[in-house]
Order: structure tokens, then sequence, then C-alpha cells
């Protein structure tokens, strides 16, 4: 029996030998199944444990295993190494030295370029604001649950963050990383700098792209861009944030659209409301969009809460703040009339196209 | 929430129409986000007496069934098998038309005609019972022919679907709706019906009641409730249960669910013969103890989630021996439940800590209608309150039901109520309109505030209130309180202004500018995903990648580390559609695992924000696909050239590049280099063929070039040099035009040589790279590059002397260089 082993470790060798031998990947193509495979001589002593005894088919069944592995394990080894030879080869072969490239040999522009909805979006709405006096500021993607939570009222457990499906970043102690869920921890960073550096007050929109635990649908991606505004002065009053979401809607929408607030819940804003504007698509008379009601819902807005701005550094009693912010998602939709966002993420040519 | 309409009628007076009331609640922000009609549709259906049942010859599925219903025998075919001759049942006669909407008409089947339809319950939207007829033989008064409505005492109702925000729990309940509506439309509210406790026997003598973790648990009431006779509820507390969505169950755990549903408090029935020394006590879950909920679930008591900052910490209820009974405000355990064969409850009304309750809800995956209302905060001094109104419901079905005396009462730590001061003036200053003293004072006591003095107040809220906070906050929250009452759309609006000027960052302008630039050079701009796959993620080497801990789907659960795998693969897609003659271009973030990042982000994070948490780099990449047929390294280089010199730069040189970032062709890919800092801007070449290959499934179809600009370094004036402000004049006198044509070693740099041309005399006006030439009478390890110089100067058209000058100077710049005149 320990003739049988030594056999098959002399075959193996054999085998490894012209695994080792061999110099291109066609020629170990060619040479896979005479190794390991039909036509190999494992196959062949293979066949013959059905002659055994059981006891010495499983002995010599588990050494013929052994020894093919071996095989397969080289000839995997040679075929990654002779692979990273051809490319290395293919890639020398297709060098080229772009020092010396003659400008006029490419005749530009390539064709009629089309800008991305939301990004065109996005810059629409910034526009607006920028017009009103606004500056354009911008944070990160991946936040601490302290910014995108805590610093903003709600401390860990809080109700209020079922609000948001959070997904959270393998980072740090479990759930202290998320990818925002909104873009007020921008909000954040920016009082805490206009405190360090003595620039208040604030009038700022924030955009970005934030992020939600939530199957995709016809009207909500994994991820999503929102615009926040957040203005922080002296004397600011509600009728600021009302008038200024009102002078925004006509602006963006058209004279002819207006918009509404209503008590809503927000843990860093107090008072807080919802805001609406009238249907773009009956104009206010009432459809299917709307639910017959002639409003849509846009999004959220409240004066800062007092603990928020506290929390920051800014003394609550001598500045008022008010905070509002919406999807720009939404918005690009309800302008083109887009049923499914999830064309957004497909980036088929034949939509990208259409932008202006 | 779904609350009816006769309900709150009970509360307040309602003379609105459904719609009215939902635009008096939607701008009060309990928000109606539907209106369901019950009970209509069955104006029409009587009770029949079924005469006769018989087969229909060839049909083994529907019968002929002969009723009574007041008018004379009526033929009706029926699929149902569950009645009996002589059974009353209910009839939908010709012309009525169902819930639904469902007309009924006169059909023939198999040659026999129906005149009208027998009815189950689902059909009558009064049950989900759709295995057969609604049998109507226990219903007292079932008499053929009468109008089914009057039998079962139903009447048409509104279900109004509410959503209550998470800072109004006091308006989670049918009485608080009622109270913002009374208040707003200035109408009394109404109290319930309450039962007395009575008995000789006091409480303290049969049961017991203690609080051992009072931050826990704020009050514990325990009552005995005697001789309760365990039975169905009456019609009217099933069908508000039912229009709430509750499933009736017992008359005893229906009027629990009623007073919940109504009042807002949870409580919780025991049998009392199942509870060890009829003692309820509250105390902290310690580590090892198990409980079997309701539910059928073991939970393990005390041990600590994933949740940050979470303990472990659960509130459970115990018995007279300690052992635990429940999770406390959550759910109860199977032990001691309620059955058919109680007689004697012990019935628990309590508060509990509003973040204990969700944490432990939260950790145990275990979300109650008791533990929802816990964790946003219920009156801590309802309790009793709460069994007064069960005991007046239950012993509607329980007559010589028995409430002890002195039903027990501990308390723990209670929030503490604030005292806050409020002056029409602080309305004002917040809400940019003024609203009278006189009127906030109205307002706040119909929500029964207590408001003393004269402007200013000094206002405390009601228990129930729990969401309004000490100091500064409070008085916001009064303000809001005002603010809803009156009307949101009665506030002032007025477009604010102020002495600075909005705009953009630098940042911002270079990045509109290089969107700008990669449109107008026929780039269409896409918008990959940032997360990805963990395989597509490594198929370019960027580190470790940044994972989603929770991620919904794999193919959505680490964060990129490069837009070229999302561009090229959005390129191949179209391409496969048949477009891929196309460039694309996204500008997008990329993310590095802190471990790897040269700058990851140190910043506040932890609980309290008390420590700190090394977050990814975030850096942002403009990337270009270049994927016309043909299209390759020189054609994205060509690309890359002019995109750079839309960016008012000062120089930027394509340099050769000995290790070509991932993801690009490595032999195929060189450098966008600032001269003057010696910063990289960005690569330019081809993407990478095995990239290509891997996102098509087998061979890479064909080149792509690639462009890929970092925008941190573009924004930074330190690494990408701005060009000169001052714009040149061209000359208005003709230009001379010469081509020089040098032979230059391999190692200098073609736009090394063309800028040494360019600065060898401010007459030099232009110098354009036309010719590259290898091999004949060139050396190897040189070529010759061939240069359109062109000349001119200001003052005058330049003479044949002075172009010779400037010719030799020229040959003299590439000669400094290694390059010699071929």
């Amino acid at each position: 029996m320990s003739d049988d082993r030594n056999d098959l470790a002399t075959l193996a060798e054999d085998l490894v030998n012209r695994v080792h031998a061999l110099a291109s990947l066609d020629a170990l193509r060619e040479a896979e199944a005479s190794l390991v495979g039909r036509r190999s001589p494992f196959a062949e002593a293979q066949r013959a444990l059905g002659a055994l005894g059981e006891e010495e088919r499983r002995t010599r069944g588990a050494a013929l295993q052994e020894a093919r592995r071996r095989v397969e394990g080289e000839l995997e080894a040679r075929r990654a190494l002779l692979a990273a030879e051809e490319r290395r080869r293919a890639l020398e072969a297709d060098r080229l030295d772009l020092g010396d490239v003659v400008d006029a040999a490419v005749r530009l522009p390539v064709a009629v370029g089309h800008g991305g909805l939301i990004a065109a979006t996005q810059r629409e709405l910034e526009d607006v604001f920028v017009a009103m006096g606004f500056t354009v500021e911008e944070g990160p993607e991946v936040e601490s649950d302290w910014y995108n939570f805590e610093a903003l009222n709600m401390p860990p457990a809080h109700p209020a963050r079922g609000l948001w499906d959070t997904l959270y970043v393998d980072l740090g102690a479990p759930e202290t990383v998320v990818l925002r869920t909104h873009t007020s921890p921008t909000q954040i960073h920016l009082m805490e700098r206009a405190t360090a550096g003595g620039t208040l007050p604030i009038h700022s929109v924030m955009p970005g792209r934030c992020y939600r635990r939530d199957t995709p649908d016809a009207r909500h991606l994994v991820a999503f861009h929102q615009i926040e505004g957040l203005v922080v002065a002296e004397g600011i009053t509600f009728a600021d944030l009302a008038g200024t979401i009102e002078s925004f809607t006509a602006a963006y929408f058209g004279p002819s659209i207006t918009s509404r607030l209503r008590p809503g819940f927000f843990p860093f804003t107090e008072p807080s409301a919802e805001f609406e504007v009238t249907c773009t698509v009956c104009r206010g008379a009432g459809c299917r969009t709307c639910s017959m009601t002639g409003w849509v819902e846009l999004g959220g807005c409240g004066m800062v809460d007092p603990a928020v701005l506290a929390a920051v550094g800014i003394d609550p009693e001598r500045y008022h703040g008010f905070a509002f912010g919406f999807g720009i998602d939404r918005c690009a939709m309800m302008r083109y009339e887009i049923a499914d966002l999830r064309a957004l993420t497909e980036n088929d040519v034949r939509f990208v196209e259409q932008f202006s | 929430m779904r609350i009816s309409l006769t309900w709150l009628r009970d509360f307040v007076d309602l003379p609105e129409s459904p719609e009215e009331l939902r635009g008096v609640l939607d701008d009060l922000g309990l928000v109606v986000e539907g209106i369901e009609r019950v009970g209509e549709g069955l104006e029409d259906v009587v009770v029949a007496r079924v005469e006769q049942i018989a087969a229909i010859p060839g049909a083994d599925r529907i019968r002929r069934v002969v009723v009574e219903a007041g008018d004379g025998p009526l033929e009706i075919v029926c699929g149902a098998w569950n009645f009996h001759e002589g059974d009353r049942v209910p009839l939908a006669p010709v012309g009525a038309v169902l819930p639904g909407g469902f007309a009924i008409a006169r059909r023939t089947m198999r040659g026999v005609t129906s005149n009208g339809m027998l009815c189950s319950g689902r059909e009558l939207g009064l049950s989900d019972d759709q295995s057969g007829l609604l049998v109507l033989n226990d219903q007292p008064g079932a008499e053929p022919g009468r109008r089914l409505v009057e039998v079962l005492g139903l009447a048409p109702d509104v279900v109004f679907d509410v959503s209550v925000e998470g800072n109004r729990p006091d308006a989670w309940c049918v009485e608080g709706v009622a109270r913002d509506l009374a208040v707003r439309l200035a109408r009394p509210l109404r109290a319930p019906r309450l039962a007395s406790p009575r008995g000789a026997v006091a409480t303290a003598a049969v049961a017991g009641a203690r609080i051992e973790a009072p931050d826990l648990c704020g009050r514990l009431t325990v009552s005995v409730l005697r001789h309760v006779r365990v039975a169905p509820s009456p019609a009217w507390v099933v069908e508000r249960l039912r229009a709430a969505g509750m499933r009736p169950i017992s008359n005893v755990v229906d009027a629990s669910n009623l007073v919940m549903l109504e009042l807002g408090q949870p409580t919780h029935p025991y049998d009392r013969a199942r509870v060890a020394g009829a003692t309820l006590g509250a105390r902290r879950a310690r580590a090892g103890e198990a409980l079997t909920t309701l539910d059928g679930v073991e939970r393990r008591l005390a041990t600590p989630g994933r949740g940050l900052g979470d303990t472990g910490e659960d509130c459970v209820i115990v018995d007279g021996e300690d052992r635990v009974l429940g999770l406390a405000g959550i759910m109860g355990g199977a032990a001691s439940e309620i059955t058919e064969a109680t007689t004697e409850v012990l019935l628990e009304a309590a508060c509990f800590d509003p973040m204990a309750i969700a944490r432990s809800s939260k950790r145990h995956g275990l979300r109650t209608e008791a533990s929802a209302r816990f964790e946003r905060g219920v009156d801590p001094t309802l309790a009793l309150r709460a069994v007064a109104r069960l005991v007046a419901v239950l012993e509607e079905s329980s007559p010589g039901l028995e409430w002890l005396a002195e039903p027990l009462d501990v308390t723990g730590d209670l929030p503490e109520v604030p005292t806050l001061t409020l002056a029409a003036r602080d309305v004002a200053d917040l809400l940019g309109t003024t609203i009278a003293a006189d009127e906030v004072r109205r307002l706040l006591s119909g929500l029964d505030f207590a408001v003393e003095g004269d402007d200013p107040f000094v206002v405390r809220p009601p228990a129930r209130r729990l969401d309004v906070r000490a100091g500064l906050e409070g008085r916001a929250d009064l303000i809001e309180e005002v603010a809803r009452l009156h009307g949101y759309g009665r506030l002032a609006r007025r477009v604010p202004s102020w002495p600075e000027v909005g705009g953009l960052t630098d940042r911002q302008r270079m990045r509109r500018r290089l969107r700008d630039a990669a449109v107008a050079l026929g780039a269409l701009e896409v918008w990959t995903p940032t997360l990805v796959a963990p395989g597509e993620h490594a198929l370019v080497e960027v580190g470790p990648p940044v994972a989603v801990a929770n991620p919904l789907s794999a193919e959505e659960s680490v964060l990129r580390g490069t837009c070229v795998t999302g561009v090229a693969r959005a390129w191949l897609r179209n391409l496969e559609r048949g477009r891929g003659d196309v460039a694309l271009f996204e500008v997008g973030t990329v993310f590095t695992h802190p471990e790897v990042a040269a700058h990851p982000r140190r910043t506040r994070g932890g609980v309290g924000g008390a420590s700190e948490v090394d977050l990814p780099e975030e850096g942002e990449r403009l990337t270009l696909v270049l994927g016309r047929p043909h299209d390759d390294a020189v054609a994205a280089t060509v690309l890359a050239r002019a995109l750079l010199g839309r960016l008012a730069l000062a120089d930027v040189v394509v340099r050769a590049l000995a290790d070509a970032p991932p993801g690009v062709h490595p032999t195929r890919a060189a450098a966008l280099v600032d001269r003057a800092s010696g910063a990289r801007l960005g690569v330019v070449g081809e993407v990478d063929p095995a990239l290509v290959a891997a996102l098509a499934g087998g061979e890479a179809p064909r080149r792509a070039g690639l462009v890929e600009l970092d925008l941190d370094a573009l924004c930074d004036p330190a690494r990408a040099t701005p060009a000169p402000r001052t714009i040149r004049v061209p000359s208005r006198f003709p230009s001379a035009v010469i081509d020089l044509a040098f032979v230059a070693p391999d190692a200098l740099n073609a736009q090394d040589l063309a800028h040494a041309l360019t600065t060898t005399d401010e007459r030099v006006e232009s110098v354009a790279l036309f010719d590259v030439y290898r091999g004949g009478a060139v050396p190897s390890g040189s070529r010759s590059l061939a240069f359109t110089v062109r000349l001119s100067s200001p003052e005058r058209t330049l003479d044949e002397r002075e172009v010779a000058q400037l010719r030799e100077a020229l040959i003299e710049s590439g000669r400094a260089l290694g390059a010699s005149l071929r």
C-alpha cells in the first residue's frame, strides 16, 4: 500500500514538473485535460478504484485525491503566473507615450454634451437661493452619530430617529458612524465654524447626497439628494421663514405656484412645519398626484431649536434661526414629470440626451 | 392612528363634513392621511330566513336557495355552504350597492334566476370572515325583512387615518384629537363616563404594588376587579376597535385596548389567581433572567445590545415572589394572561421612562401599541382615570363587577413639570406675528396649560405635555402651541433681506466650470451608485472598503473607492444598447478607509459627542470615459488638455507615469501635472482593459479613453496654479508662421520643449506640436517633434531679420534642453 502511495507521489511530482514546463496560457489550456482532467492518469486511477476492496479503496482514494489536489494547485498557480506574464507582455506591447500627443489628432467637441438632471436641478436651486442672498455650503456624506443625530437634539435610542431608516458604517463602535440621513449635520458643522470664526450671521443653503435604508421604488432611492437652508441672525422670525419659502417657490416653480405651511415635528426645530406647494400637475385644481387636495408636500422647516443653537455655542437669547430642507430629486420629478426616479440611475444615453 | 368620527363626537360637537374636518385637522398638524367610510352601502341589506335549499342540476358549487325577506319567497343562487333551512342571514336585494361599490343585479346561473345575494361578513365590510354567510340566528330582533343596520345597531361612520407627530403623545388618542379640535373650534370638550372604586375591601388588603427602580417606573397603580365575567364585548366596543384596526378578543382585553385608544393610557390586565401574592413590582431585570413574552418568543433580559450607548437595561414587572411577569410597558408574559376562566383581574396602569422603553423595545425588536405610546411619553397622572374608564366600559358586559376601593398608587421619579414665563412679545419675536395676550392665554388655557399673571404669563403645562421642556426651549414649545392653534396659515410672511451677498465658494465655481467644460466638449453626465457590491469594489485596488454595517443588500454594501468602475459600467451598458459612441462623465465622491487615508477625518462621535472617531476621507473626482470607436489614450489626452484649458490654470503638463493608479491602463497612462507646483491634478489614459473585461464578463469590447481629475487638487491654488489674470490683446499686425522640427531624446517631454519655445521671447504668440516622427534618419532613443510657431509683435509687422533672429533664439532654447534642429 505504501508503494501505491509512493507511485502516486511520483506521478504527482512528474505532473507538477510538466505544469512548470508549460510556457503559455494556450499550452496550459491544451494540457489541462491530460494533467488533471478526463484524460489524466488520475482519471484512470480513479476508474481502477472500483476493483478494490472497501478499505483499500478508501485509503487509495484519499491518496489519489491528495495527489490530484497538489497538481491542481500547481496548475492554478501556473495559470495565474502565465496570465500575469501575458498581461505584462500585452501591456508592454501596448505602451504609449502620451507626452507626444498632437492636439490636432482629435476633433473636439466629441458630440453635443448634456449635464445630469440632478446636477442641473441642484444648480438651478442653488442659483435661486444665491440670488436671494444665500451662500452655498457642503458637508461630508459619512458622519458620526453625533452630527447626524445627537447634536440635532436626538440622543441615542430617541424615538424620533425612527423618522430615518439609517445605514450604519462599519467603523468605530457599533452605530457610531452613519451615512448621513439628511443634510442637517452640515448645519451643525456650519454653525460650529461660524461660532469658532465669529462669522455669524449665517445665510446658507446646503445641497448634498443622503442615504436611507429603504427598499428602492419609483419615488425613493437608497441615495437621494437634499437641499437644506439655514439662516441664523438677530431678529429672524417664522415670518421670514414663510416668506423665504414663498419667494423660493415662486422663483423656482413659477409665479402661479404658492406655498403653505402646516404644523409638523422635527427634533431640531421648534416651531416646526411641513411645507406644501401648489400641485404643479393640476395647478391646484386637484388631481391624482395631489390626492385631490391641490397641494403636494415638498419639505420640512422650522425655527432652529434653542437647544441646537446652544449646543454649538450660539446664544439663543440673542440669535434666532430658521431652517428648511427638501428633496432635489423630488423637484426634478415634479418639474420634468418623471414617474420613476430609478430612470435617473440607469444612465441610459437616450435619457440623458434629453436634458438641457 | 385610525379614529372614527362617531368616537370623536362623543367628546366634542362636530357638525362639519369629514372633508371640512380634514382641513381643520391638517391645519392643527394632525395630518389626515386618508378618510374611509365604513357601514355605508348596508342601508338596503335586510334579514332573510332560509326556507328551502336545493341542488341545481349540473352545478356542484352553487345551490338554489329560497328565502323569506318579508315580501314573499325569493329565489337566490348561493355558493356558501355554512347554513341550514331556518337560519337567518343577510340579503342584499337587487339594486343594492355593497361597500366597495359592488352593485347587485338580477342574474341567471344554470337556468336559475338569482334575485339578490346572501352575504358574508367580509362582503358587508363587517368582518374578515369570508368562509360563509354571516349567520344572524343569535342576534336579537333578526326578523325577516328588518334592515340589517337596525338589527346590528350599525351606523355609517367615517374613519380618519390621522398621523400624529412624535412630539404629540397627548394627541395620540381620541380624547387628545378631540381636545385640539375643541380649542380650535372654541367648543366644550366632554369627559367620558367614568366609574368609581367601591366595595368594603380596600385594595391593599388583597394586593400589593412596589417600585424598585424609580428612575425607570414613574408610577405603578394596581387595581383589583372582582366578579369579572369574561365574555364578548358589546357591539359598540367591537365596532370602535375594528374601526381603529384592532381585533376584538374578550371584554377585558377589549376594554383595555379601547381605553388606550380613547385616552392614551396602556393598561395590562393579569389573571389575579395566576400572580403570586397578587402583587406587582417594577424593577430592573437582572443578568441571566429570561422571559417568554405573549408572542411566544423567549427573551434574554439585561443583555447589552448593539445600539450606541445601550447598556442592556430592561424594566420588568415582577410578581410577589420576584418572578418576571412581563417586559414593562412593552409586552406581558404568557403565564399570567387573562383566560375565559378568569374571575378576578389585577390591573396594572403605569408609566415608564420613555427612553428606557425605547431602548428595550429597539433591542428586543418588539414594538407594540403600548411600547410605542410609552416611548413617546404617557401622561404620568392618567393611570387611575384610565382605570375608571376601563371599569365603566367593562361593567356593560360584566354586570356586578367590583373595583376594590383605594387602588394602589405608588410613584417613582415623575418628570418635573416646568414653570415657564411667556410674554406676548416673545410670541411676536419668534413668529413675526403679533397675537394678542388674551388670545395667547385662551389658546394655552384651552389645552389645560395653567396660565397665571398678566402678560408676561407664568405658564405650567399639564402633566400630559411631556414634550414641553424647561427654559428657552420650553418657551419655543409654548409658542409652537400658540402658532398651531392660531393657525399657521394666518401667520405673517416677510421676505427677509440682509446686507451680505450670496454666492458660491471657489470650489463650487471650479466644479461648475469643470462640468460645463466637460459638457461643452461633448460629454454626457451620469450618476452612478456610491454604494456598490464588495466584488465591484475589489476590481480596483483602492484599499480596504468602507462597509455598511446593515446593508439592504450585498449589492449596495460598500462605499465606492473610485468612480472609474461605475462610469465604465455605465458606458458598457450603453454599448450593449448600441449607444457606446459617447463620452460619459461623473463628478462624484470617492471614499478611502481611514486606515489607509492620507487625511482621515477625525471628528466628534460616541455618546454625547464625548469621544472621537476616524471617518473615511472623502475625495471628489471628475471621471470621464471616452468610448467612441477608436477613442484611446491619445483622444483622452487631447480631451483632458482641452478640459484643463477651460479652468484658467497656468500650465499643466502631461507627464509619463511610473505607476498608473489602479483602474487605469498601466502602460497607457500619464499624469496631469501642474508645471509650477509639480502637483498631480489628475490622470489621463485608458480604462484598464482588465477592468473593462471584468465588467463586460469576458473580453474588453474595445479601448476606452479615461480622464480622471482630482477636484481637491484643482481647488487648491497651492497645487493648481491659477493663470495670470491679464489677458493679452492679439496683435493687429500679421503673424509670421514658422515650422521647426527638433530631434529630441525620448526623455525630453514634448510639452516641456514647447514651453521652452513659448517662453523664449514675448513675441512668440503660440507653439503647437503638429508631427511626431520616429525612424529613418532619426536615431533610436529620439524622435522628431515638429512645431508650428507663430510670431507677432503688437507694434509692427515683424521683418525677415527679426523672424530669423527669433528662429535662432528658438533653436537655442531647444538646444538648451538637448533637442537639435532636424
